[in-house]
């Protein structure tokens, strides 16, 4: 009699255990970014800064073990679609993160999104998302497109720079930044070249061009391996010295290296605006960028940083929920509050899921060791929200 | 808008039109003479720029970097043809496309397991930087001028071979009468690996010339193939003479269309509607003018005598 109830219990028990025995299994994290092709150096730098990451908090989150999946989205919005697909549908991941590229960002949000999971950008910050298209499951732990070129517009302003020459890409992260830069440059802008991307990459004409224009400074926006073969052209057709160059996202830490062997001297001293840099003082940072030179024998760059950014985010908000990651409402609500430990210092997350933060100028200079880097000047923004958070409906 | 501007962007167009033809020189005799369609062809761009990097990092000389390069990036032009291609000469242009197309996969995946994953950068010799002022004040790059110098130097090369050897009559008859040639009793397979390996020193030499420019790195080839393409089909396939003309007319319009479509698109658009067209359109124009030239007249602008 006794065992009979007992055995009718035995169910009951059965289901309590399954949620421990659900919390002890391993936590399936996938992570997009491009790991062939001629931009799998970024790729690379960002899957190195996951795993020290993940290193330095001991591979758990919440008490769980973490498994970090990467997919390699081949610097290509269809196959960075159909990596998600697999991550998502395949693996089983409990969250997807990464992306590099704001094409490819767009193209695959749908696939993790439309399953319910939540999705954070470690790079790409293309405006829709930000605006119109925000979703609640929707996080950017980089920056918006166009805030690192409206910081950049109004270190022109401050260094009275009174004509523009802009060059860049034309895809969606390249009108982002020269949409960033008209919106805080005060200046005329005597001409602009949207080169076709990513095929184009002699810009002998555009360079003519500029020569002729005489303007007070050029801006350019070339990412990857665009930015070393844009900043020898510069040199080579003599306009290093001549007319200042202003960048975003075209010089950083694994650029950097290859144009100091190269002995591309008219890199020094150039202008550029980031929401961090290798020499930013908190506690974190010195560790994340001692520990990566250490590795890997070179600076981490930003791409790096941002990554091994979200693995802290994520790390905090699967603490809060205790590990059950599959909490959905719980995971979004501690990913708003983004309290945890960033190498950029404190910051806050904005109503549309991308951070509030400053923007810092930046110039290239030479370390105490001699190696080319990238160190912290004034704060040009502080605690800017992006322009398109008041589209957001959230 | 100026003369001068005007001037420095037709140099820039003949630049840009030079390294087209060497690409498309050996393109054209392939596919001309062997009938093989041969997507692999910016591969040997990318070996030539990536060998003569590593010959340059090694010897500290740009010629000896150069001078090495050449017989290296013929080696493997002469390695694959007879290890991959020959089994193609007889498969239909389908069979062809999807071989080399798996050689691009293999040489960009090679080229990453060799050599640094971000590829290789070399200096630019000291003698060869900075502008030169040539008249009329124009200035302009000297190594931009020793590209024009260097191309124009390998078209005269051609034009000698082709037109004034023994091997050139044979190339030429090849490209008339495949058939025709093998019954005369020349040496097939001797005469496809040399002008293979022809076509493979071309490629690989315009990738030299290019890499103190833009870098060597994995899948450089592949932009610019295409363009090789419409090259030699605006011009005619098999024909060198074909090449050179499209080359340069195809360089012009695009590098001439690039800096001066939007000035244009000005005079009749509003701002943002011509700095949204302006390099769509300018990036179509050369495939426009390859549609022209399909329409009025499919075999080219030049084609070989066909008998």
């Amino acid at each position: 009699m006794i065992m009979k109830r007992f055995l009718g219990l035995l169910p009951a028990f059965a289901l309590a255990a399954l949620p421990t025995a659900a919390m002890a299994e391993p936590i399936k994290i996938g992570f997009v970014t491009t790991l062939t092709t001629g931009a799998a150096v970024i790729g690379k730098d960002q899957q190195n800064a996951v795993e020290l990451a993940l290193d330095h908090m001991g591979r758990k989150m919440g008490g769980r073990d973490v498994i970090i999946v990467y997919g390699d989205d081949e610097f290509n919005p269809q196959k960075g679609k159909q990596k998600t697909e697999k991550l998502v549908k395949r693996d089983n991941v409990d969250i997807v993160a990464g992306y590099i590229w704001s094409h490819v960002l767009l193209a695959s949000k749908a696939t993790v999104l439309d399953a319910g999971k939540i999705l954070i950008s470690a790079n790409a910050g293309p405006s829709p998302l930000a605006g119109k298209s925000c979703h609640k499951n929707f996080f950017n732990i980089s920056w918006q497109n166009d805030q690192t070129p409206m910081a950049l517009g109004e270190v022109l302003n401050r260094k009275g720079v009174k004509s523009l020459y802009i060059m860049a890409p034309n895809y969606a992260a390249g009108k982002n930044m020269v949409a960033g830069v008209e919106r805080t440059f005060k200046g005329e802008i005597v001409g602009k070249d949207m080169t076709k991307w990513p095929t184009q990459i002699d810009w002998a004409a555009e360079m003519t061009k500029a020569k002729a224009a005489k303007p007070d400074a050029v801006f350019t926006f070339y990412p990857g391996k665009h930015g070393p073969a844009f900043i020898k052209q510069y040199q080579q057709a003599g306009l290093t010295g001549k007319i200042p160059l202003y960048t975003v996202y075209t010089i950083d830490s694994i650029g950097l290296p290859r144009m100091q062997k190269a002995g591309l001297k008219g890199v020094l001293g150039t202008f550029m605006t980031q929401f961090w840099a290798p020499d930013m003082d908190n506690a974190q940072n010195h560790r994340f960028v001692a520990d990566f030179k250490q590795r890997h024998g070179r600076y981490p760059s930003f791409y790096a940083a941002q990554a091994y950014d979200s693995m802290f985010f994520i790390k905090a908000a699967v603490d809060e929920v205790k590990g059950n990651i599959a909490d959905t409402d719980g995971m979004r609500a501690a990913l708003e509050k983004a309290d945890f430990p960033s190498i950029r210092g404190a910051f806050t997350m904005g109503k549309n899921h991308f951070p509030v933060q400053n923007f810092y100028l930046r110039e290239v200079v030479t370390d105490a060791d001699g190696n080319w880097t990238t160190a912290l000047r004034e704060a040009v923004l502080t605690n800017h929200v992006d322009p398109y958070a008041k589209d957001c409906k959230m | 808008m100026n003369l001068v501007l005007i001037a420095e962007q037709t140099l820039n167009g003949l630049q840009f039109g030079i390294l087209l033809f060497l690409l498309a020189a050996g393109l054209t005799l392939v596919f001309g003479i062997m009938d093989l369609v041969n997507l692999a062809h910016g591969s040997f761009y990318m070996m030539g720029a990536f060998l003569f990097a590593t010959f340059y990092t090694l010897t500290g000389s740009f010629f000896l970097g150069i001078a090495l390069g050449i017989p290296a990036t013929l080696a493997v032009g002469v390695v694959t043809e007879v290890l991959a291609l020959r089994p193609l000469y007889a498969r239909n242009h389908l069979d062809q496309v999807l071989a080399t197309f798996g050689l691009i996969l293999f040489f960009n995946q090679l080229v990453q397991v060799i050599w640094p994953l971000d590829g290789m950068s070399v200096p630019m010799p000291a003698y060869l930087d900075g502008a030169v002022r040539i008249g009329f004040g124009i200035e302009y790059p000297v190594y931009r001028i020793m590209i024009i110098g260097s191309g124009l130097a390998v078209a005269a090369g051609l034009y000698f071979l082709v037109q004034r050897t023994r091997l050139g009559m044979v190339i030429r008859a090849g490209a008339s009468n495949r058939t025709m040639v093998g019954a005369l009793g020349v040496d097939i397979k001797l005469l496809f690996t040399l002008v293979f390996g022809l076509g493979a020193v071309l490629a690989g030499f315009a990738g030299m010339l290019m890499t103190p420019i833009l870098s060597a790195t994995s899948g450089m080839g592949e932009q610019i193939l295409i363009l090789a393409f419409v090259v030699i089909v605006i011009g005619g396939i098999g024909s060198i003479r074909g090449a050179f003309i499209a080359a340069i007319i195809t360089g012009l319009i695009d590098t001439l269309g690039r800096s001066f479509l939007d000035v244009l698109l000005l005079a009749v658009l509003p701002a943002n509607a011509a700095e949204a067209a302006g390099p769509a359109l300018s990036s179509m124009l050369i495939y426009i003018l390859m549609v022209a030239v399909l329409f009025f007249r499919p075999q080219g602008l030049f084609p070989p005598k066909v008998r």
